[in-house]
């Protein structure tokens, strides 16, 4: 709980340090054509890189090291649901510069332009519970 | 194509990066979950044990939190939204339903995915990558100059 908590901000302020929290600043690193700003890339970059030997690490344990199952994402297939659910994602990322994780933190920073966005995310989500759940 | 050199945060952004790293290594080293943000939400809206909600809610709270607490310390970074009131529902639509069918967003497939060398998280990433700049491109250089 706690440790959940301190990651959620630990994660927050890394997108605010990034740059990601800044919708302006995402939609420069998705403008190619335009005058286009590459800080993203090396945000996913850095990420990456920090977060790959974890991922190695937790690959040669049983357990975590607090002693918890390693909760590893069960999917493999490559379908039509993930192609077309990122290409979704892709446009609305694209239109308003804002993904989930600065979604959530522009609520906190208390700019008016994520209520709307955040109240249509979560719509979209309780309609992917409604449509998909049922038939798998 | 031309570098936008002026809004260009090279070394911040690595940093910044390398703490969103470090978040996603200590939430799966320790509780031993993903560190994705639309999965994290999404499981919210199911009825799970109060275990699995606790967690997620403490998750959501502290990123929240996080721009509370930038501010006693120093002034926020510029947060600048550029969208419309219409397209910012749109858009915000579009994001709930295609991260929730695509099982990931940025953080879930762009950064664990792509960091655990999973396949389907490259071709989630190429593909929302693909499509952001697709979007933007419209926009700005067909529809924009258009009007």
């Amino acid at each position: 709980m706690t440790i959940a908590a301190l990651l959620g901000l630990l994660f927050g302020i890394g997108l605010l340090l990034a740059g990601m929290a800044n919708p302006a600043k995402v939609q420069g690193f998705l403008d190619l054509a335009g005058s286009w700003d590459p800080s993203l890339a090396l945000v996913m970059a850095g990420a990456i890189a920090v977060a790959l030997p974890a991922f190695m690490l937790a690959r040669r344990r049983r357990l975590s090291l607090s002693g918890q199952v390693f909760q590893w994402p069960q999917a493999r297939q490559l379908d039509r649901r993930l192609v077309l659910g990122s290409l979704l994602f892709g446009v609305g990322w694209g239109l308003a510069g804002i993904c989930p994780g600065p979604a959530l933190l522009g609520l906190g920073a208390g700019v008016f332009g994520f209520v709307p966005f955040v109240a249509a995310m979560l719509l979209g989500m309780a309609l992917f519970e409604l449509l998909a759940r049922r038939k798998p | 194509m031309q570098i936008d050199l002026i809004h260009f945060t090279p070394w911040l952004s690595l940093a910044g990066g390398a703490l969103i790293g470090l978040a996603a290594a200590a939430l799966f080293l320790l509780p031993g979950r993903i560190l994705g943000v639309s999965g994290i939400v999404g499981g919210l809206l199911q009825p799970l044990p109060a275990k699995e909600r606790n967690w997620r809610f403490a998750f959501v709270a502290g990123l929240i939190a996080a721009p509370m607490l930038w501010r006693l310390i120093a002034p926020l970074p510029a947060i600048e939204v550029k969208a419309s009131m219409p397209v910012l529902l749109l858009a915000g639509l579009l994001v709930g339903v295609g991260t929730r069918y695509a099982g990931g967003c940025t953080s879930g497939h762009g950064v664990c995915g792509l960091a655990r060398l999973s396949p389907r998280s490259l071709l989630a990433t190429l593909c929302f990558m693909a499509a952001g700049f697709a979007t933007v491109y419209l926009v700005r250089h067909v529809l924009e100059r258009a009007a």
